[in-house]
Order: C-alpha cells, then structure tokens, then sequence
C-alpha cells in the first residue's frame, strides 16, 4: 500500500437542510496515516461532513470516496472498514465497560475467542483493566473518552472520525488520548479529528478550517502559519479595552482579541505599526507594541473573521 | 417572584408549545376524543344486540309476538333458526349474542300460565348484553302483565360473576398497554441517547436492532397472560372453558400485532416522551371502543366501524370466546385474520420508515 495514497477523497460535496446550506461545495483529500485535523466554529460544518464521510447522512451534491469505497452506494460494505466516535457519549449507560464491549464485539462480528482477547487487549491499553465491572454512566468524562475509543477502535478499523472527541475531558485527560490517538497513527491508522481547540489543531499532521460549511484553509501546521497574510503584534497597555475601541475600523487591522491585559492585533500591512501607533496617541492611550510569534489561532481568525472559543 | 420574569416564561413556554404539534394535538384532541367518545358513541342504553329467533310454535300468536319484540329494537333478530344446535353455534361463534325461543308449547303455557313463555338465551361473556335482557325481560306479553313473561338463561356465565366478563378482557388491556408503550419507548431511546448514531457506522442492521430489541416483550407478553390466567382462576375462578393452547396461540398474535403498532409509533416519535403520548393515544380507543368496558352493540355505526380496526376489539372476542364460550380458533376465524391483517398493514408501513441513516 502506498503511503501517500488518498484514503478519503471528497469533490463538491454539500448538504442542505432545508434553507439552511450546512457544507458547501467541499473539496477534502485524506491520506493514508495522517491525523488530519477538522477545525470550525461550531455550526461550521464538522459534524455535518463526518456524518456524510461515514454514510450516516445523505450528500445534498458532491462524490464522495472512502477506503475505495464509493458513498452512499458501498456504505454498508465501509461501515466494517471504519470507527466512528461520536460527540456525545454513545454507548449504553446502563452496561458496564465489559458488557458494552462485547455488544460491540458481537455486533462487528469478532468471534468469542477473538473478541475475549481483543477486549483484554483494549481495557490494558487504555486503562479501563480495573473498571471492568464498572457501569458506564459512572465513568468520569476521560474514562468514557477511553471506552468510547476502545469501542470504536475493537474491529481495527482503517479509518477512525472522531466528531470532538475531547469536548468534555480536562487538559491531562485530553493529552493522554491524545497520545492514543498517535499511537494508532503510528500503526497505520488514518484519523480524522474535528475540534475547536487550538493545542489539539496544533497536533495534527494536517489542518482543515471549515467556516460555515466551506473549506477556507488546507494544509499542514506549518504551511498554514507561513501564508498567513499578516502579523501579530501585541499590544501593552493600561486600558486595553479602550485601545481596541480606538482602533476598530481601522484598515490596518485584520482581527484583534484582548489576551489578558493585552491586545494582540493581526495586522497585514508593513506600515500598519505607525498607524496604530497614531490612532492610539490620538486616542490618548500610551501603549508599548511589540512583534509577536504567529499562532494558529491568527490562522484561524484570519480565515474566519470571527473570534474563536479560547483555549483552556 | 417577580411577575414579569413569570410572564415571560409563560410566553416561552406557549410559544415553544405551539412549536411542539403533537403535544398540541393531544391536548386538543384528547378532550375532543373523549367528549365524542363519551357523549356520542358510548351509550349504556343498548339496542341492537345480534339475535336469532328460534319459533318451535310457529303459530299466528308466536309470529306477533316475535314481530312486536323485534319492533322494540332491542334484539336485531338476523336469524330465523329451526333447530337449538344451529343456535347453540351461532352463540359460541359469536355471531350473535342473545336468542329468543318460543318452546312448542308456546300457546299451552300461555293458557295455563305455569311456566314463562318465552325463554331468552344471552351470551353471559358480555355483560352489556346481560342488562339489556333483564330490560327485555319485563317485556309485557298481553295476559302476564303481573308476572314475568320471558325466562331469562343466562348462558356461559349463570351467576353473572363481573370478573368472568372483565380478566379476558383484562388480559387484552394489560398487553396492549405493555406492549405498545415498551416497544415504541425502547426503540426511541436509542434514538434519543445517541446510541444510534454509533450503533447505524456498524454492519448492524436496522431490522437486527428492532427484532431484538422486541423479541423480549413476546416473553413478557406471554408471561403477563401466564401472570392473569391463574390470578383469575385462584381468586375469582375465571374458568378457561376453551382449548388453553388456542388461547396462548390468540394471545401471541395479538402480541405480536401490539408489537407491530409500538414498532410503527417509534419511527414517528424522536424522544421517548413523544413516543409514550402516542402510545397512550392509541390506549384510548381501544380501551373504550374495544367493547372491554362499553357494550360493542351500544356503539353507533361509525364507532363499531372504527373498533373493528382496533386490534384489542378482535383479541376481546378470542379471548371471551374461548375462555367463556369454549369456542375453538376455527369458529373465531375472522379475528384471527383481522389481528393477522393489522399485523402485516403496521410492520409494512414501519419497514418502509425504518432507515439506517439519521437524515
């Protein structure tokens, strides 16, 4: 198998509800082993397109190629080729952690043997050996993360789309799953994660922004932050509230977001400090402005123009 | 408490209640479907019970008689039989629920004044047609007007004991109520918890995930009958004068034919609340119109017309008709169909709605 080969391939897909057009005309390529990042504002799209990849719904337009399978026609035959975590916590409460693995060991069609060693294999991996008997509901939210993706992952799967699957785990948590998410990279597996987090959009091999159903950057980390069109200066002031009124409207200003008692400020032209400078001595704010190191959340407000949820 | 803050929760809540039609619907139509359910249809005053007239006289003074008590409209008499076995049959099929018979000494008696003329035969497993025979029984026939002219013979239920009537009836509301309403409520919750949405990316098929999950009730259900045939006989003495498989055999299709409907209302409802208002939407009729706590033959037309879609209506007339009348499933053919007929008619509609996909 080539590496480099497109394990997810989408043209002109679309979907609309109604009046409301959730993804427009979007183009996606996926290959093999990454860990491509979704990354959207919620109502941008993410939910709506993973749903469509894995035949959960139907395209309103567009083609849509998965593992060589062609969607909606072959769906059935790529449900057994991939897992899918979704947002909310779906397995049965009321199972316990073993139980709700062997449902979905028998479900997928694992034999008894198979499955027994399998579900052993998984409950030490992810640290859900001790919890066994434990009933799912009372899980804490990182330990449900664990057995939502031992479910999803039972069947060795080639592709695994995980619909925000960190929304409601603490920092230490996410970062352990995380690493379980590298780890099956590491084994083959292609990965797509939707987010709104920018430290997780930072782990990805690949970025995908979505802003109200359209694919407005595609790349990896790296090249995302190298076309950014501007750049970031901080601003340090006493009244940082007044400053960012003071400089709204400006055409020298591409996004601002006050970040503590600072303003940070994505600028796009070379003499946009002087002119900042000015506006703000004009206003009657002193102010120390310094250059910055781009991030993606100047990415993502760039692409956007919209402020995005902050960073925990 | 702040008044205004009240207010505007009451806007919200009308606003979002106008949103939500079914709830609109069932709170208008509950009371519309009472009111015309009571005030219209149920009428205790019952006329136009199915009779057969069975005249060993056959003289001019029997012939009157029977045409007067024919004219009173009480007794629909369908029947002109010749022989008390084709009367003893037409009972136990159900085809008619009283007999009137005038013995060959009809004349004698009613010169010597010893014995009552007229004898009237009633199906004791209804009993909405036990009081109306005692109405028919102060019939007065010129020259008796002191004493009573019409023996009353209550068949099948002689003491007329009330539970005889109400445990078959019993066993078909019981299962109605459990079966619909824990069908439809456990397919919608998969919907409603998200299970769904992981459980349709696995090779699971819809109909894997129905069967199974309704598999289970078929036990409950005929565990419940189980549960209510020896209750009844421990403590009132209901007796199962029919064939006990037959029975288990009706009930399972009726089951089944429950399943069908709770099927059908879960693809309809989202959540688990909507699918419990449908559920209940659906006990009302039959609970009423069934004949389980209002006499069938009091209902007007239109009604009856309505009851005989009901599948409880057809499940009553099994289970009254073997328990009571030791009728055998032959003889109760046409309800067996009309269960078979709802079955098929509800799960075609659900297998064209079930999909494996959310939108």
């Amino acid at each position: 198998m080539n590496d480099h080969e497109l394990v997810i391939q989408a043209r002109g897909l679309s979907k609309r509800f109604g009046q409301l057009t959730a993804v427009d005309r979007l183009d996606l390529g996926v290959r093999r082993a990454e860990v491509f990042g979704f990354l959207g504002p919620n109502g941008s799209g993410k939910s709506t397109t993973i749903r469509m990849l894995c035949g959960l719904l139907l395209p309103s337009a567009g083609e849509i190629e998965v593992l060589g399978c062609r969607i909606p026609r072959d769906a059935e035959a790529l449900k057994r080729r991939i897992g899918y975590m979704t947002q909310r916590f779906s397995l049965y409460e009321d199972l316990s952690v073993l139980e709700n693995l062997e449902f979905l060991a028998t479900v997928q069609g694992l034999g008894k043997a198979a499955a027994r060693q399998r579900i052993a294999e998984l409950l030490e991996r992810y640290w859900l050996a001790d919890r066994r008997q434990q009933m799912a509901g009372t899980l804490s939210g990182g330990q449900k993360q664990r057995l939502a993706l031992a479910g999803a992952v039972l069947h060795k799967p080639d592709l695994l789309l995980l619909d925000e699957p960190t929304s409601a785990v603490d920092p230490q948590s996410r970062r352990e799953f995380w690493d379980s998410l590298f780890e099956l990279a590491d084994a083959g597996t292609t990965l797509l994660v939707s987010t709104h987090y920018m430290d997780e959009a930072e782990r990805c091999t690949r970025l995908g922004i979505l802003d109200a159903g359209r694919l407005v950057a595609d790349g990896s980390p790296r090249e995302l932050l190298d076309a950014l069109p501007g750049h970031p200066l901080l601003i340090d002031c006493a009244q940082p509230r007044q400053a960012q009124r003071a400089l709204q409207g400006s055409t020298a200003v591409l996004a601002m977001a006050q970040i503590g008692a600072s303003l940070r400020v994505l600028v796009a032209s070379a003499d946009a400090r002087e002119r900042i400078e000015d506006a703000l001595r004009a206003a009657g704010i002193a102010a120390r402005i310094e250059d910055t190191q781009p991030n993606l959340e100047d990415v993502f407000v760039s692409v956007t123009r919209q402020p995005v949820p902050a960073a925990p | 408490m702040n008044l205004r803050r009240l207010a505007a929760i009451v806007v919200k809540e009308l606003r979002q209640l106008r949103r939500d039609r079914l709830t609109f619907a069932m709170i208008v139509g509950i009371p519309l479907l009472q009111l015309v359910l009571f005030g219209y249809a149920i009428n205790m005053d019952v006329r136009g019970i199915d009779a057969a007239v069975l005249d060993q006289a056959g003289s001019a003074r029997s012939r009157e008689v029977v045409e007067e008590i024919g004219s009173s409209q009480v007794l629909e008499l369908r029947y002109r039989l010749s022989t008390p076995q084709q009367l003893d049959s037409l009972l136990r099929q159900g085809k008619i629920s009283a007999a009137l018979v005038l013995p060959a000494d009809f004349e004698a008696r009613l010169e010597r004044q010893d014995r009552p003329p007229l004898q009237l035969v009633v199906d004791g497993s209804d009993q909405s047609v036990q009081a109306s025979a005692r109405q028919l029984a102060a019939y007065p026939l010129p020259g008796w007007e002191n004493r009573q002219a019409v023996e009353v013979v209550n068949l099948y239920n002689p003491q007329r004991l009330a539970p005889l009537n109400t445990v078959p009836g019993l066993i078909g509301v019981i299962l109605t109520m459990t079966m619909v309403l824990f069908t439809a409520i456990a397919l919608v919750r998969e919907r409603e918890r998200g299970n769904l949405e992981m459980l349709i990316t696995t090779p699971l098929s819809p109909w894997e995930l129905t069967l199974g999950k309704v598999l289970p009730f078929v036990g409950i259900g005929l565990l419940q009958v189980t549960v209510v045939l020896l209750v009844g006989r421990l403590l009132f003495e209901v007796p199962i004068r029919g064939s006990l498989l037959e029975l288990y055999g009706a009930s399972l299709l009726f089951i089944v034919a429950s399943l069908a409907l709770g099927v059908f209302l879960s693809t309809l409802a989202q959540t688990q609340f909507q699918a419990m208002q449908m559920a209940f939407f659906t006990f009302l009729p039959q609970i009423l119109l069934s004949g389980f706590m209002f006499p069938f033959a009091g209902m007007p037309k239109a009604a009856q017309w309505i009851a005989e879609l009901l599948p409880l209506t057809h499940f009553l007339r099994l289970a009254r008709g073997i328990m009571l009348r030791s009728a055998g499933l032959l003889e109760l053919w046409p309800e067996m169909l009309a269960l078979l007929v709802f079955t098929v008619l509800m799960l075609s509609v659900a297998v064209m709605r079930v999909t494996k996909r959310l939108d």
